[in-house]
């Protein structure tokens, strides 16, 4: 089965329909949305609609720390981070905000374990950004594959022969064969906010039967995303970064 | 130690033959295969052992054969067939291929250099077309070559390769297979898996066995044996076997240097010196005739120290590759308008990076042997005379010697004959002059120009001389 692995999606409606339609386009059978649907963008309400569709049809739909953060302010976040938060809070119903903070942290399914940040504490928005933290990432996942958002980067972070985890940096479009006997932690990249300096949107498809996992760069029209932060009157800097993939 | 599978039984369609090797990663069989699904050529499938009190070592390998296998299109390279799944029924079934081993030619070392040049030369295109599809051997050695019979080289076993666009399985493990610490490189010595530069090092310990009969560095039964190769210089070839020509030890030397930017940087480039021993340049590693002294040897083992302490603070290499240009001389009319633009522009692409190299060829019109009356009339005379003049055409771009070489050749279709240098040369560009409108009586490079640019193997770029100043300035005011 094809699994479409949707992560970080903050708000930018463009990115996020892109990304379905190359998933479809791509035969995408099954959708996991991994989290931080709000935050940094402008559309909030338009991506949470996309949401309620999908998790009408059983789609994984998890919670991030910005999901989260509509109820509980956190007091890590910037201003930017928070004045478009506010903003979200204004545009979506009190209905489409219980949506989000009552999603679940983590998902399992056979070999396959879903979760925002790592699987281990989730609750702690621990980022998976080295190979230990991978590791303590797989260890408490307890499946052959874990697939994560929360940074905003795409890796593979993969079992060596020696048991130690290592990062891989992988090439867009390749598919790169994962066996299950060893373990991987998929970093599955950000759909609305690139910040490897590409603006195209990211996420991952994986295909359990042929267990292949091919990351995927997907290029959308980021200036009418820009373009809605700007009308919204949220900081200059936050279309910027959607523009410039910064 | 009981083979994986038994000959004569049935693996996912495919009836197991006779067992041809097996060692402690697994064995291989002649296989046949299913009724209806015959490929067209001979068979061989690889069975890894697997299971409790195997070496993972065997798991990694085959996984990663498995990975590189099928990705590769190249004649030098055995077909990918079909592969089963490594926890179900892990075979890999490829193209068995029909030549003779390396293994079995290094038996009877030293050979002519004519003959290591050939080989040599064969195993350099081999190296080229794996490397050009993003992926590094690293396990070059006699056993793992195979000759065609029309000459050809190919790669056996990628068990140890790496595939630049996927996980590395196999890196930070200091694992070599057996037979092959007298070829493994520098680099992979201090867990470098990334650098295609390493197989260049294996090529340049293959042809030193090849040329002397001996292993450049031994047969190293330790990490530490092996470690000795990062600072010290092996015996220049001539002082084994005096037959080695100059030009042969400096290529070999040049392949073998410790520092992987020293060595060559690329296979193309070997090819290139191998198939031209007249044009390679000797430096001071062409003349050694003992191994250096104490002094160079301590010089070079503090060098690798200091490299040891510097590598977590390098910059990653550029992704920049190594790049071959030919530029097409017409000789025959050194007067003609087009050699300026055509220096200029030559100038301007080699000097874009330091390692472009440059093959400057002219074709001449070929006279038949023996019937000028003048020395310049005869075919050698009119070939040192081209040869002279074009040596004259490249000096104006000041280029370092080993930058540089020179290629007269007579031949009746000047077309044919690039577009032949091109494709066994592994050029990367062709540079050469648009037919003038003008001239009538050069139709001859007319019809070049645009044969190559049609059927060249790479790009080209077509020079045509600016249209002159007073054409322009008659159109300006009109």
């Amino acid at each position: 089965m094809l699994i479409a692995l949707l992560s970080d999606i903050h708000a930018n409606l463009e990115a996020l329909e892109a990304c379905l339609r190359h998933a479809r386009g791509r035969g995408a059978e099954r959708y996991a949305f991994l989290g931080d649907f709000v935050g940094y963008g402008a559309d909030a309400a338009g991506v949470v609609r996309v949401l309620e569709r999908f998790a009408a049809q059983g789609a994984i739909i998890l919670r991030g720390n910005h999901d989260q953060a509509l109820v509980k302010a956190a007091g890590y976040f910037n201003d930017a981070a928070r004045a478009s938060l506010e903003w979200a809070r204004e545009t979506l119903d009190p209905a489409q905000q219980r949506f989000l903070v009552e999603l679940p942290l983590v998902h399992r399914d056979g070999e396959i374990c879903y979760v925002h940040a790592s699987a281990a504490h989730p609750e702690r928005w621990d980022y998976v950004d080295s190979p230990t933290a991978a590791q303590r990432c797989a260890d408490a996942a307890r499946t052959s594959y874990a697939f994560c958002g929360h940074v905003h980067d795409q890796v593979l972070f993969f079992e060596g022969g020696n048991g130690r985890m290592k990062a891989f940096r992988p090439v867009a479009g390749t598919p790169i064969p994962v066996r299950g006997h060893r373990r991987w932690v998929a970093i599955v990249g950000s759909v609305g906010q690139p910040r490897d300096r590409n603006p195209a949107a990211a996420y991952t498809l994986f295909d359990s039967g042929q267990r292949q996992i091919t990351f995927y760069r997907v290029r959308y029209d980021a200036a009418a995303a820009a373009a809605k932060i700007r009308s919204a009157g949220l900081p200059g800097s936050l279309a910027v970064r959607v523009e410039s993939g910064i | 130690m009981p083979d994986p599978v038994e000959p004569g039984s049935l693996v996912d369609g495919y009836r197991v033959g006779e067992c041809i090797h097996h060692g402690g990663n697994g064995a291989i069989y002649v296989a046949e295969p299913p009724p209806g699904a015959d490929p067209g050529f001979p068979l061989l499938m690889k069975v890894p052992r697997i299971g409790r009190g195997q070496p993972t070592l065997g798991i990694e390998s085959f996984e990663i054969e498995q990975m590189i296998l099928p990705t590769l299109a190249s004649p030098n390279v055995p077909r990918f067939v079909a592969t089963g799944d490594v926890m179900a029924t892990p075979y890999l079934v490829m193209e068995r291929i029909d030549g003779v081993s390396l293994a079995k030619l290094m038996e009877s070392a030293p050979k002519p250099a004519e003959e290591v040049a050939r080989i040599g030369a064969a195993i350099a295109d081999a190296l080229q077309s794996v490397h050009g599809q993003d992926v590094v051997h690293l396990d070059l050695k006699p056993e793992n070559v195979m000759l065609r019979p029309s000459g050809e080289a190919v790669l056996l076993d990628f068990g140890f390769a790496r595939h630049a666009h996927y996980p590395d399985l196999l890196g930070e493990e200091r694992h070599f297979a057996a037979g092959s610490a007298a070829y493994v490189s520098p680099e992979q010595l201090k867990d470098d898996r990334s650098d295609a530069r390493s197989d260049l090092f294996a090529l340049g310990a293959l042809l030193y066995g090849l040329a002397t009969g001996e292993p450049p560095f031994g047969e190293p039964k330790t990490l530490a044996g092996m470690r000795d190769r990062l600072w010290r210089e092996p015996a220049p070839p001539r002082a084994i076997n005096p037959e080695v020509p100059p030009w042969l030890q400096e290529v070999i030397l040049h392949c073998l240097e410790a520092e992987a930017a020293a060595r060559y940087q690329s296979a193309a480039h070997v090819a290139l010196d191998l198939r031209h021993p007249d044009q390679v340049v000797l430096s001071a590693r062409a003349q050694r005739t003992e191994a250096s002294g104490f002094v160079p040897q301590l010089r070079r083992w503090w060098r690798a120290r200091r490299d040891a302490d510097r590598r977590w603070l390098e910059e990653p290499r550029s992704g920049s590759r190594p790049v071959v240009i030919l530029v097409a001389v017409d000789t025959e009319h050194p007067d003609d308008e087009r050699h300026s633009p055509l220096q200029w522009t030559t100038r301007q692409i080699v000097s874009l990076n330091p390692e472009y190299r440059l093959m400057c060829v002219s074709v001449i019109r070929s006279a038949p042997l023996g019937e000028g009356s003048t020395p310049l009339e005869t075919a050698t005379g009119k070939h040192l005379e081209h040869k002279l003049r074009l040596r004259r055409w490249v000096e104006p771009l000041n280029l370092a010697p080993s930058r540089v070489s020179l290629h007269v050749i007579e031949a009746a279709n000047a077309a044919d004959t690039l577009l032949e240098l091109a494709r066994v040369n592994h050029v990367d560009l062709i540079v050469l002059g648009a037919p003038l409108p003008s001239k009538k009586t050069l139709g001859w490079w007319r019809s070049a120009a645009s044969t190559v640019t049609a059927n060249a193997p790479c790009s080209v770029h077509v020079v045509r001389v600016p249209e002159r100043r007073s054409e322009r300035l008659a159109s300006n005011s009109g």
